[in-house]
Parts: C-alpha cells; sequence; structure tokens
C-alpha cells in the first residue's frame, strides 16, 4: 500500500537517538495554536509513497545513519496505521532502528490492536505531551489528553522505551505548577528514557502565510533556551517526587 | 648519497631519507608518534604571542582604514633576497622573516605582469617607478605579454565573454608546492649537492627538452643559493640541517617565504608540514628543552607569519576571488599506506592556533579525513569547526588511493605528491554558458555577439532534450579544445617568463605534471538539462532571434536530493568534459585532470552567464564548486552530500568541493535541555540524597 507522504529529512539530528531519515506522514487532527508544520494537517495531500521507496532511500545512505535509524513523524504518523505497521516491519527486516514521534491522540484506550501492532515494531516512541492539564489541552489543540496520558501508560506497560517531549509555550505551559505536574505523571512511567524540552519557536508563521491560514499566537515570544532549560528543571522535580513515592 | 649522518638528525631513526637521497615520506614514516588522546594538553598564547598578534590586528585596522592597501614597494623588484631583513617585534618573534622591510608592506613582482602590477599600484594611490616600467616594456618580456603575443583572436573572445574565466595569463599561475620541509631535514647544502647531482647525470644530446632542463636545474641551484643568503640576513645558517623545533620551523618557514617573495601565485599553499614539524618538536621534548607552551608558540608565530602574507593585486582580482586569497593550505593527519592514521600532537597544535589567534581564513587548515582517524582527533576536529567555521575536510580515503600518504593539497582541492607532482592551473570553462551557445549557436547571450562556432541554433519553442544535448556535445567539443589550447599556451610562457625556480628546486628532477582545468556551473547544466527532460522548457527570444530567457512549466528533479534521475546527468557531463578534454595535446606531456570547485569565483560567473532553463536568473551566482544550486536541495544535507559524491572522481581528480554551511542547532540537540538517557534508579537515589 502507499502512504501519504508530505516529504523527507536525510539529515535528521533532533527526532531521536543518532543521526537520522526523517519521515514526514501527512494528516493530522490536532490543531494545536503553536503547530509549525500546518503544512501536514491534511491527510491526503503529500505525495503517495511506497514502503520500498522509503527504505531504498534510507539503505542508500546507510554508512550516514550507523546510530541512528528512521523517525516517523509529521503529521500524526499514526493516522496511517497500517502504512506506519508496513514500514517499520520492513525497517525491523532491514535491521534499522525505528522511532515514532507521536502525539498519541489516535490511541483507543479500548481497542489497543492498532496501537500493539505499531508498538510490537517500534523501538522508541517520543510521546509529545502538549498539556497535563485536561482542559488547557483541549483549548491548546481541540482535544482531550485523557486517550494520549492512558496511551502513556501503555506504552509503558508494553515495555516499548519512552521519551517524553514538551513545548514550552508562553502563556500556556510555562507555569511551574503545571510543569511539575507533568513530571509527576511522567515519573510514573517505568520505561522513560529521555526528556526533551522544546522552547516554542515562531519559524512555523511563513508556512501559514503561504496556506492564508491566520497564525494564532502572533503576540507570543519564541522561548529561550534559559527558559527552557529552567522548564526542565521544574519538569525533573517533579519526576523525582513521583519516584520518591514509588518506592 | 650523504656523506654522512648529519649531527642535527642526531636521535632520529635512520633510513633511506638519510643514507640514499632526499625522501622526506620516509623520514616521517620512521620517525612520527601518532597521537591518540584528545586536546587537553594544549597551552594557550604565550604573552610575547599576543604581544605580537595584537600588533598584526592593529596593523590590519591601519590597513582597511588605508582602503585596503597600507604600503606598496613602486621600486624593488620582488626577490628572495630582495630585501634586507623585517621584523614585527623582533624581541618577541621567535619565528622571522617577512616578504619585504615591513610587514604588510606589499612587493613589487611584475614577472607575470608589469599591466597587472602597474594597475595594483594604481588603484591605491601608488604609482611604480618609471624605470621598471621600461625595463619590463622594453627589455624584460612578462609571462603576460608571451601570453598575448600567441592568443589567437578566438582565445581572447572566449576570454572576454568568459566562457573561460580566471586565466592565469595575466599573474602567478600558483598551485604549486615546493617541499619546504627538505630545507629543515636537509638544509641548503645538502640540496644543492643534490641538484648538482642531478644536473650531471641527466640525457647528455642536447634537445630541447634536455637544454631546457639543464637551465631549470641551473636556476633552481640559484634559487637554493639565494635562499640560504636569506636565511643568513636573519642571522640563520639554513646551509645546515636544523638542529632543533625552533629551527625546523623556521627553516620550513624560510622555504616558504622564499617561494611568496619570488612568486604571486594564485594559490601559494604550504603541503603538508604539521605531522613532520612534530618530530622535531617531540625530540626536543623528550630532551627536556622544549616545553609545551614553547611548542605552541613556535606554531602560533609560524601561523601568524603565514596569515600576513599579502600580494599586490587589483581589485578584479579581489573582486574574482571575493577577498584576497593567498591559498596557504596546510594538510593534516590523514592515513599512511599501511593504515596508520597520522595525527599527532601537532596536528593538533595547528587546529589550535584558531583558539589562540581566533578564526581565520588563512592558513586554510585543511584536514585530510579517514574513517581511521582517531576518535578524538575527529570529535576535536568537529568542535574547532562548529566553533570556527574554519576547517576545510578532504576524503582522505579516496585520494590516498592515487597520491599515497605524503601528498598535500594546493588551493582548495588540488592534490598532490609533495614535490613530486606539480599542476599546471588552469582556471575554469563555464559550462552552463557553454549550454547557452549550444542552445544559441555559438552566440553569446550576454555580449550577443558570435564567440563559439556557428552551429545550429535551436529552433521551434520548446526545447528538447536529445537535441540540445545533441548540441551540446558539439560546443562542449570545441570549449574543450580551445580550453586546452589557450592553457597550452598560458604554462608554455609561464615556464619562459616567470619559472618558479625555488619551488621547483624543492621537487625531484623529474616530476609528475598534471594539466588541471575545471569546470563551473554543473549544479545549472545538471538542472537545466533536467528542466528540460522532464519538465517543459518553452525559449523566449530576442528581437535578433537570440534565446535570452526561459519558461518552464512542470516539476523536474534538482540536483542535490540524491536524486538520480538528475545526479546521472551531472555524472555524464563531468565524465563527457573530461573524455574531450583528453583528447589533445597538453604542455610538456603533462596529465590531463578536472576540478569542479569555483568557491567564491562562482559570484562573478554568475554576473557573466544569461538566463538559464533551470530558471536562474541572469547575475545570479552559480553555485559553488559541485554544490546543488542554493535552496534547491531539500531533502536534508545527507541527501544533498549524496548527490556530490556520485560524482566520478576519476574524471575530476584534481578534486571537488562541496561548501557546507549548517546551523549549530541543526547538528544535534542542546544537553542544556534536553536529556536523553534518563535512568530512572538513580534518578530516585539522587532525588532521596537530596532530602
Amino acid at each position: 500500500m502507499n502512504g501519504y507522504i508530505h516529504s523527507t529529512e536525510s539529515f535528521g539530528t533532533v527526532d531521536g537517538p543518532g543521526v537520522r531519515f526523517v519521515v514526514f506522514f501527512q494528516g493530522c487532527p490536532m490543531r494545536c495554536l503553536y503547530c509549525h508544520n500546518p503544512d501536514t494537517w491534511q491527510p491526503h495531500g503529500g505525495t503517495e509513497t511506497t514502503v520500498d521507496e522509503l527504505i531504498g532511500a534510507f539503505e542508500k545512505n546507510r554508512a550516514f545513519y550507523k546510530n541512528g535509524g528512521i523517525t516517523c513523524t509529521g503529521g500524526e504518523p499514526m493516522m496511517q496505521p497500517r502504512f506506519l505497521t508496513e514500514l517499520f516491519t520492513a525497517a525491523h527486516e532491514h535491521g534499522i532502528h525505528t522511532c515514532l514521534d507521536t502525539s498519541g491522540i489516535c490511541f483507543d484506550p479500548d481497542d489497543t490492536g492498532t496501537a500493539d501492532g505499531i508498538l510490537s515494531v517500534t523501538d522508541l516512541v517520543m510521546l509529545d505531551i502538549k498539556h497535563i492539564d485536561d482542559d488547557m489541552h483541549r483549548r491548546l489543540t481541540g482535544h482531550s489528553n485523557t486517550g494520549i496520558l492512558a496511551f502513556a501508560g501503555h506504552i509503558s506497560r508494553v515495555g516499548v522505551p519512552l521519551w517524553i517531549r514538551h513545548v514550552i509555550v508562553p502563556g500556556w505551559t510555562d507555569g511551574a505548577d503545571e510543569q511539575e505536574r507533568l513530571g509527576y505523571f511522567i515519573g510514573g512511567l517505568a520505561t522513560l528514557k529521555g526528556l526533551d524540552v522544546l522552547p516554542y519557536h515562531d519559524m512555523g508563521k511563513r508556512k501559514y502565510e503561504e496556506l492564508g491560514i491566520p497564525y494564532p499566537l502572533t503576540d507570543t515570544k519564541p522561548v529561550s533556551k534559559e527558559e527552557a532549560a529552567e522548564a526542565r528543571e521544574n519538569i525533573m522535580h517533579g519526576i523525582k517526587k513521583r519516584l520518591k513515592e514509588k518506592k | 648519497m650523504f656523506k654522512e649522518f648529519e649531527p642535527e638528525w642526531e636521535g632520529f631513526k635512520p633510513g633511506k631519507w638519510s643514507s640514499a637521497g632526499i625522501n622526506v615520506r620516509d623520514f616521517i614514516e620512521l620517525n612520527f608518534t601518532p597521537y591518540d588522546g584528545d586536546e587537553s594538553f594544549l597551552e594557550g598564547p604565550t604573552e610575547a604571542t599576543k604581544k605580537l598578534w595584537e600588533q598584526v590586528m592593529d596593523l590590519s585596522r591601519q590597513e582597511r582604514e588605508a582602503g585596503g592597501v597600507l604600503d606598496m614597494d613602486t621600486k624593488i623588484i620582488s626577490t628572495i633576497t630582495s630585501h634586507g631583513p623585517g621584523y614585527l617585534n623582533k624581541d618577541l618573534e621567535k619565528i622571522v622573516g617577512l616578504q619585504t622591510d615591513k610587514p604588510f608592506k606589499r612587493a613589487l613582482q611584475p614577472f607575470g605582469g608589469i599591466r597587472m602590477a602597474q594597475q595594483a599600484c594604481k588603484e591605491y594611490g601608488y604609482e611604480v617607478d618609471p624605470e621598471v616600467v621600461e625595463i619590463f616594456t622594453k627589455y624584460r618580456k612578462t609571462h603576460n605579454q608571451g601570453v598575448f603575443d600567441a592568443y589567437t583572436p578566438e582565445m581572447r573572445l572566449a576570454r572576454k565573454s568568459a566562457i573561460l574565466t580566471g586565466l592565469p595569463d595575466a599573474y602567478g599561475r600558483g598551485r604549486i608546492i615546493g617541499d619546504y620541509r627538505r630545507i629543515a631535514l636537509y638544509g641548503t647544502d645538502n640540496l644543492i649537492l643534490d641538484k648538482g647531482h642531478q644536473k650531471e647525470t641527466h640525457f647528455v644530446r642536447m634537445t630541447s627538452k634536455n637544454i631546457r632542463l639543464r637551465e631549470e636545474l641551473s636556476e633552481q641551484i640559484r634559487a637554493l643559493e639565494e635562499l640560504r643568503e636569506l636565511g643568513a640576513m636573519y642571522g640563520c645558517d639554513i646551509s645546515r640541517p636544523a638542529k632543533n623545533a625552533r629551527e625546523a620551523v623556521q627553516w620550513l618557514y624560510f622555504g616558504y617565504l622564499a617561494a611568496v617573495k619570488e612568486q604571486n601565485g594564485a594559490a601559494m599553499s604550504l603541503g603538508r608540514t604539521s605531522t613532520f614539524l612534530d618530530i622535531f618538536i617531540k625530540r626536543d621534548m623528550d630532551k627536556g628543552i622544549l616545553t609545551e607552551s614553547e611548542a605552541q608558540e613556535l606554531i602560533d608565530q609560524f601561523i601568524m607569519k603565514l596569515r600576513i602574507v599579502k600580494f599586490a593585486r587589483t581589485p578584479e582580482y579581489n573582486a574574482l576571488f571575493s577577498g584576497d586569497p593567498t591559498w596557504v593550505t596546510e594538510s593534516i593527519g590523514g592515513v599512511t599506506v599501511d593504515g596508520q592514521h597520522m595525527v599527532t600532537k601537532n596536528s593538533y597544535r595547528y587546529l589550535n592556533t584558531l583558539n589562540n589567534l581566533g578564526t581565520a581564513p588563512e592558513p586554510n587548515m585543511t584536514v585530510l579525513w579517514s574513517k581511521r582517524l582517531p576518535q578524538n582527533f575527529k570529535r576535536f576536529c568537529a568542535k574547532m569547526s562548529i566553533k570556527t567555521s574554519s576547517i576545510q575536510y578532504e576524503n582522505d580515503d579516496l585520494m590516498r588511493v592515487i597520491h599515497g600518504d605524503d601528498y598535500a593539497i594546493a588551493c582548495c582541492v588540488s592534490s598532490m605528491r609533495v614535490g613530486k607532482e606539480m599542476q599546471f592551473f588552469g582556471a575554469r570553462a563555464n559550462l552552463a554558458k557553454c549550454l547557452l551557445y549550444a542552445i544559441n549557436g555559438g552566440v553569446d547571450e550576454v555580449m550577443k555577439v558570435q564567440v563559439g562556432p556557428k552551429y545550429r541554433p535551436v529552433v521551434g519553442d520548446y526545447l528538447d532534450y536529445n537535441d540540445v544535448m545533441d548540441k551540446y556535445d558539439q560546443m562542449m567539443e570545441w570549449l574543450a579544445e580551445l580550453y586546452v589550447n589557450t592553457l597550452n599556451i598560458i604554462h608554455y610562457m609561464h615556464d619562459k617568463y616567470s619559472y618558479e625556480k625555488l619551488q621547483m628546486a624543492l621537487h625531484d628532477r623529474d616530476v609528475k605534471r598534471y594539466f588541471a582545468t575545471g569546470i563551473a556551473g554543473l549544479s545549472v547544466v545538471a538542472d537545466s538539462l533536467s528542466a528540460i527532460k522532464y519538465a517543459k522548457v518553452k525559449c523566449i527570444r530576442d528581437e535578433n532571434g537570440i534565446v535570452v530567457d526561459y519558461e518552464t512549466e512542470g516539476e523536474f528533479p534538482k540536483y542535490g536530493n540524491d536524486d538520480d534521475r538528475v545526479d546521472q546527468i551531472a555524472v555524464d557531463i563531468v565524465r563527457m568534459f573530461m573524455d574531450k578534454i583528453r583528447k589533445h595535446h597538453t604542455y610538456r606531456e603533462s596529465i590531463p585532470t578536472m576540478s569542479i570547485l569555483t568557491i567564491t569565483s562562482n559570484v562573478v560567473y554568475g554576473k557573466k552567464t544569461g538566463n538559464t532553463p533551470d530558471g536562474r536568473k541572469h547575475g545570479v551566482p552559480l553555485a559553488p564548486g559541485a554544490n546543488p544550486m542554493h535552496g534547491r536541495d531539500t531533502h536534508g544535507a545527507v541527501a544533498s552530500l549524496s548527490s556530490v559524491s556520485k560524482l566520478p572522481f576519476k574524471h575530476a581528480q584534481d578534486g571537488i568541493s562541496n561548501t557546507f554551511s549548517i546551523i549549530p542547532d541543526a547538528l544535534g540537540k542542546d544537553t542544556k535541555i534536553f536529556a536523553g538517557d534518563l535512568d530512572l534508579d538513580s534518578l530516585r537515589s539522587e532525588a532521596e540524597n537530596e532530602d
């Protein structure tokens, strides 16, 4: 079958361990206010691409990806679960490390079969938790976070290594309390292996202009590395709090 | 061949280098100490270095304020011994020697061409002494005059339209690397002895070839004698080998200094000196007579001298090269043919000058990269690249196969075995313009005159791939022949009127000569042909029927995305043009090679090249070297580099360059805000300890 692929990046250094071949999937149900890839929202845009084409592109330059692998991101890769599963299965047959960068929005706690199929061929999940508070999460993304948090627990139980990504957005996710709450939650995830705090940037603005979509965060200022480092400390504090209790 | 093991060699392992004639490679191989450690041993600049560097910075500021030139010699013609000793600050300098009697004073070098020398002076408000002008106009012919005596009208026109461009017909050709290490290892007396032997033992029949060789060897011996005199002016007896590290650096530098005093070459590269010098430094350290700080001081001050090498050049020349480059390229690292890496502590010291003296484009530090370089060194290089953006990398694994393990890079990519191979620098043929000539039947799209042969131009509104390729093939055939013949004239005249006697004295007698042609505009050609093949390209003609613009309908694959459909076109063009070059007679039995390397001159070439079928507009720079056109490589760095790496080295043996820029953030996560390896157990115990 074919996947709808927005684009590929041959030198991905920030989406998982090592140098990675990054596949941007087309389509996403979330409408995060700070989204910097609005061009990936439409589910049937992009280029129809086969698994062989993607694996072929990886294999051609395999030497570069010695300590890396393939990362699927988007868009929301889990919007195309069959294609994603096929791609990761093929990747494993080729001995390629697989990493899934997801918002977790497609996870159905009552029917985990699809997700389990994906997880069985996934070496690392990077789960992007947009907000720990459900109400704020709805306002920020248009969706509840209940299923997402349930997915976090599920990944952890299945035993797949997990990185949590979190974007620091002024006025939304820059509160120390919320950050600590987030930390407290993820501190309970047994397979947690990494925390990736991402400072908000406005480099997506131009894309909105090109697409004729109004940019929702016109007055929001980019976050400095120092602020992001501080947020990271707050989250770490929450993680440690949880870990102490667990004992 | 040497009478005895010289006393200065005490402590070195003897071998062929000490018993059987000049052999620097053998000396290095037997005596160097590879270093696998990290950079923690490095030292900062000494007080003396800092003071001298402040002085250089101050002179640089004064030079900028004076409009680009601080002082020029307008009377004394630069030779190896033309000027008495000059200093920055005699008391502080560990390594001495300037091109003239004062720092930042540019020398007068009229052998390449008196007009160029006059013009360079005039542009900065100086005037060459009328007597000198008279001598070099009436009595002493220059290289430039010789070339123009022999040029055909067609050559002059091709030069004017810039389909052939950057031709070294009015200035020094450069790109020759003297083996300056020989002076440190052997001293000038032994080198003169060797040259004398070479002269006695060549063919006796006086053919023009042998007469020339005999004359050249005599010139070389004279140059070595002058070199000895240059050392003496600064109080150094370089007739004998260097006996310690300071002398080794100094002797070697005298050789380089003599070369730049004699030649104002387009690229005056240094060679492969760091590991060689490490042997002398290590010997002194083992004896306890040199500290790390003192060793770094020698290297810092040596590099400082290389940074202030200056030539009198015209603003046009500087525009062509986007600055005032001297291409003092130094090749660092690499691997021996046995597979042992050649990184030494001194490789680190050279790169450390970028810390101690700050970043600078010169000398052009070039790391000969191999998979087998030690991990610590690779990491240090990466760190220094991120910090300074000043390091060039070249593929040692590729070049070692052809040149062994004692080659160096001249200019930016030209590889040659040091002291055994030289090259005739060949500027570039503009293949993008050639494509436009193919379309317009030899009419230049900017000058609107017939420059190439009057072949049948493209007719009809739309370009047809097979038709254009057919015409392009013929036009390249014409260009290759004209190009090689033009270069033949240039190098004949350069040998005749501006022979590099000192640099060639630091070569073996029977050198291998490369005939180093080059091409510009490869990515424009590949994308243009791809547009013609995969999209529809419509011709826009002016009132005289000359195609002056193009309209492209539809998408087409672009070079730089690891897409074989277009990358293969680039590969084919390289092979085709090189094969055409190979068909022609080249001067002095030289071996034709080709480079794809314009690093800065692509800007000027772009100004002279009209609209192209890929959508590039007249005046927009061509991409540098083998780079994809700016912004067209949309699949990331690996895909972009992969396209470039498909270009066949065997058809571009003089080198393929790629200019790579990346913002540090795109190289990976900042460790401050990212924790990749969270270990929950240790976090837990950490949390408990906090209470």
